[in-house]
């Protein structure tokens, strides 16, 4: 970690991009990001401080947790190539076997959340196997799957509502218990949230500590301390927020579910070589095949683990609602996919984080909490939400079409006579014709047109 | 062009100094043809001389302003926007790959885009009058409403031609048209541009079958490297295919290989009875019993043309990727082996450089450390979980020793220019370890001195005592990097020779007949 070079100027606008995240992406994440902001602090002035109030925000998360649930395994899915239109009707269908089993055949809570887990795992490997082994496209599978298990559902319950025991709705509305002296604050909620501030300052040294050790240059220092003060900030904010609710609240379970499976996804696409294979069968599955990779094993295990998924949300959804009923989970994949593009992700594959897709879904969520605090009505904030997803990945689409990364690479661009200017495109194929000034982006017209890589 | 201005024969098209680059490349510099009417003109030039490129120039595939010189047609200075102006003056281009839907019936393909229609409305009694006058016009006599699907691909040609006709064509341009034909079918067509010479109608041939051209031709333009090199008139010069060949070959070939080092070791790797059928053709072997032997230390080229089963071979072998397996044994060190599936073939030190790397070889999106761990990523995942400190330190190591040309390692690939980009392949599949390198067109699209880098690669794999096999459509690299030829027509290997006994005439005659003489 060198001090920075005085030579540069102190400011570089480009490095504001290194702030969060890495690779091509990037750009459109600090993106979406800022535009997050935006939304939060525009709703917080025109609702007078109420969107930032404890109540609204636990409420917030509370109802907006299995979609964001959802979203985590979408963007994987989307990543691959594919889509997963069923999600909602899986979550209703583990939903009312859940509650079933509970209420009907007298399991314990947490027997039947691990029923609700294998029932997900074998409908993903139902749905992963006609998609991977059979190589029926994923569009097509889930559609029929949201059929059957929208059916299903209303077959096993006999379209009636089940209402779920006590002691299963704590993942949906519980709160961290409170413990230890009393002094007008959760205390479980301050120390998670004093271990999440840890963890964020940990892992910009660990990550700047990465970065020295590949000999990479980092970004300046500046950066990584006002990145690490602003996320304390944040942090520490929403702490406090947390920790001084309505007596008897605190961070609710199910933020703490979602964390943790957002901590372990990000871990495992970022990480792990499951992870890498996902990106790289989206990307070009052509090459990837010829590099030896279990295309078909990655597109089952991608399907399967979004069911899985699935059945969480659906768990965490009846929970919270107390009942589980023949309409859950209506048009809660469409939420999913929203998100998941809204934060980025390429709708050819190849392209999407976790992290962008939670944005992405806190953008909706935020919008869709502010606008009823307004009394906008539900017609209006359907058309808002409908616009917002549009101009979002209208942006991006434009923006690559001009050969650049997104609104923020074209503020961060290299100038024309910078040092390391790339060189751009390289040689064109003798039997390609190429017209345009500077070459369509070369990942379309690399791109396989099948969506399903499997024959 | 040396010729008089005034030649006997009226000129249909006169083509003068085109020249058309792409970033980085100059694919024709100065090309002159000169077409005659009425004649059966052909173009001849290794691949990537650049005889597609000028195709599509006079296309207008390539659009006016985007290359220098003039075309004459008909006396006047064209300028196509695009192939509808091209084809409104009578100029039809048939590709290599056909452009019919094979869905759509035979009627509907002559007609496409071209309905016979009044008030919008599609007159298909009309239509199918004419398609059976034009059908019988090509010698076609399958029913007008039958599928291009259901046809073989030498009807499917005739299909075209018939829908060239359809566009009253004056000027017919046929790229390849015989490369997917049997004898009998290419016989066929042979007959029918000659009849439609009968008619008046121009051709211009690309064929790599020489004994074609010198059967139906009466003049033949030279392609090499971008440039004309002559215009020849079979008959008056009494054309024969040495002559073509030696005008094709040209040059003496430059010192820009390098030296031979390392020893040749013994035999290690054993292709036996190779033979692979077609994927969706059931019954067309695309590889035919083909059995080969490749050294440590040796540089093994494979001859052929284009279509000739060299790229079907080599993906079979690796990991039964193209085509399906039919029988045939692999043998390393003396054992035998399987490679059933790719990393299958990859732990058994099998690696293969695609020809199309943009497609095969790489995800566009990665960077280039993701892209050069990306075929054997455990190496650097102990436990599942990627060590990026290794990742980075492994694609660095890379990076200096091929000399990459990036500033960093974290860069996209598609940044890269295509030498770069394909060394980052090198790099990727070196990463895996290989004792048998296979490179498939490895400097296809780049330029001359990232070839030469990527030659000296190719020797230092090799000096190493790794075996290389190197599938070239550029005869020179060939004789210039390899110690040992084989050629292959027709998925038969038809000759085995050692580089420093094959010439490119001994070469090009074993790629374009089926005499076997192989002495293993």
């Amino acid at each position: 970690m060198s001090a920075p070079d005085t030579a540069k100027p102190a400011f570089r606008f480009r490095d504001l991009s290194k702030m969060f995240g890495g690779g091509q992406s990037s750009g459109r994440q600090v993106g979406i990001l800022g535009a997050l902001v935006v939304i939060v602090i525009l709703f917080q002035i025109l609702t007078d401080g109420l969107t930032l109030d404890p109540t609204n925000l636990i409420n917030l998360v509370n109802q907006n947790a299995y979609v964001l649930i959802l979203a985590i395994g979408m963007v994987m899915v989307i990543i691959a190539g594919h889509i997963d239109l069923s999600v909602g009707s899986v979550a209703a269908f583990v939903g009312i076997v859940v509650a079933t089993s509970m209420v009907s055949w007298n399991f314990p809570p947490i027997v039947a959340m691990l029923l609700g887990l294998v029932i997900g795992a074998i409908i993903g490997a139902w749905q992963g196997f006609w998609v991977a082994y059979v190589g029926v496209p994923a569009f097509i599978v889930t559609l029929a799957g949201m059929l059957i298990f929208r059916g299903a559902n209303q077959f096993f319950g006999n379209s009636n509502t089940v209402t779920v025991p006590d002691g299963f709705t704590f993942i949906g509305n519980g709160f961290i218990p409170d413990f230890g002296p009393a002094f007008g604050y959760s205390n479980g909620t301050l120390i998670l949230g004093l271990l999440v501030i840890i963890a964020l300052v940990w892992q910009e040294i660990r990550q700047r500590r990465t970065q020295s050790l590949m000999g990479a240059e980092s970004a300046p220092v500046w950066v990584s301390v006002t990145k690490v003060v602003l996320l304390v900030l944040v942090a520490g904010g929403a702490t406090y927020l947390f920790a001084t609710g309505r007596l008897g609240t605190s961070y609710p379970v199910s933020g703490i579910i979602l964390g943790v499976l957002v901590l372990l996804y990000s871990f495992i696409t970022r990480n792990t070589t499951f992870g890498r294979h996902v990106y790289a069968v989206g990307g070009n599955w052509h090459a990837a095949e010829l590099s030896g990779v279990k295309i078909k094993r990655i597109n089952f295990l991608v399907m399967m683990n979004m069911s899985i998924l699935a059945s969480v949300a659906g768990m965490v959804g009846v929970a919270r609602a107390g009942a589980s009923g023949p309409g859950d989970g209506t048009g809660w994949e469409l939420d999913a996919i929203a998100a998941v593009f809204i934060g980025g992700a390429a709708v050819a594959g190849g392209i999407g984080t976790i992290t962008g897709s939670i944005i992405g879904g806190l953008v909706i969520a935020v919008l869709n909490n502010g606008l009823q605090l307004l009394g906008v009505s539900n017609d209006k904030v359907q058309i808002i939400k409908g616009l917002v997803l549009l101009v979002a990945v209208g942006i991006d689409v434009y923006s690559k079409r001009q050969g650049k990364p997104s609104l923020i690479g074209f503020l961060t661009r290299k100038r024309p006579g910078s040092s390391d200017d790339a060189p751009t495109s390289g040689s064109a194929p003798l039997d390609r014709p190429s017209v345009e000034p500077t070459g369509a982006p070369a990942e379309s017209s690399s791109r396989p047109s099948s969506i399903t890589p499997n024959v | 062009m040396a010729l008089s201005e005034q030649a006997a024969a009226p000129t249909i098209l006169e083509m003068r100094s085109i020249t058309k680059e792409f970033p980085g490349v100059k694919a024709l510099e100065n090309v002159s043809l000169t077409v005659q009417a009425g004649e059966i003109h052909a173009i001849c030039g290794e691949n990537g001389a650049g005889k597609s490129t000028l195709m599509k120039v006079l296309s207008g595939v390539y659009p006016f302003g985007t290359y220098d010189g003039d075309i004459v047609y008909q006396g006047k200075v064209v300028r196509f926007r695009d192939i509808v102006a091209s084809e409104a003056a009578g100029i039809v281009i048939i590709h290599q790959e056909l452009a019919l839907i094979p869905e759509l019936s035979i009627t509907e393909n002559i007609f496409l885009g071209n309905e016979p229609r009044r008030f919008g409305v599609i007159n298909w009694v009309e239509a199918k009058k004419r398609a059976i006058d034009l059908l019988a016009r090509v010698g076609l006599e399958d029913d007008p409403d039958t599928q291009i699907k259901n046809i073989g691909v030498g009807k499917q040609q005739l299909v075209e031609i018939a829908k060239a006709l359809n566009k009253n064509v004056k000027l017919l341009i046929l790229d390849e048209p015989t490369a997917a034909l049997n004898e009998a079918d290419s016989q066929h067509l042979l007959d029918l541009i000659l009849g439609l010479k009968g008619r008046g109608i121009a051709s211009i041939m690309i064929s790599h079958k020489l004994n074609e051209i010198e059967q139906i031709a009466d003049s033949i333009t030279i392609i090499r490297d971008g440039h004309t090199v002559e215009t020849l008139n079979v008959k008056a010069d009494g054309v024969d295919e040495d002559r073509i060949i030696r005008g094709m070959v040209g040059r003496v070939l430059e010192n820009r290989f390098p030296e031979r080092t390392g020893e040749i070791g013994e035999v290690f790797f054993e292709v036996k009875n190779w033979v692979v059928q077609h994927p969706l053709t059931n019954e067309r072997m695309v590889v035919k019993d083909s059995s080969f032997t490749v050294r440590r230390g040796e540089v093994v080229g494979f001859a052929g043309l284009m279509g000739a089963g060299r790229t079907e071979l080599a993906m079979s072998i690796f990991g039964r990727s193209y085509g399906t397996f039919i029988s045939g044994e692999l043998y390393k060190d003396g054992k035998r082996i399987y490679a059933r599936n790719v990393s299958e073939a990859i732990d058994n030190g099998l690696a293969y450089v695609s020809e199309d790397r943009k497609a095969l070889g790489l995800n566009l999106l990665d960077d280039i450390k993701d892209s050069v761990v990306a075929a054997k990523l455990h190496k650097i995942a102990p436990g599942q979980v990627i060590n990026h400190v290794e990742e980075y330190n492994v694609a660095e190591a890379y990076r200096k020793s091929l000399r990459i040309k990036t500033p960093t390692v974290d860069e996209g690939v598609n940044k890269l220019s295509g030498g770069n980009q394909q060394k980052v392949v090198l790099a990727k599949w070196l990463f895996t370890d290989p004792d048998l390198l296979i490179l498939d067109e490895p400097t296809r699209g780049i330029d001359v001195g990232a070839k030469t880098e990527i030659y000296g690669i190719i020797r230092d794999i090799a000096a190493q005592g790794k075996g290389v096999i190197l599938i070239s459509s550029e005869l020179p690299e060939l004789l210039g990097v390899s110690d040992r030829i084989y050629t292959i027509f027709e998925g038969t290997i038809t000759n085995n020779l050692p580089a420093s006994e094959a010439t490119p005439e001994t070469l090009l005659k074993s790629m374009t007949s089926a005499k076997k003489k192989v002495n293993n």
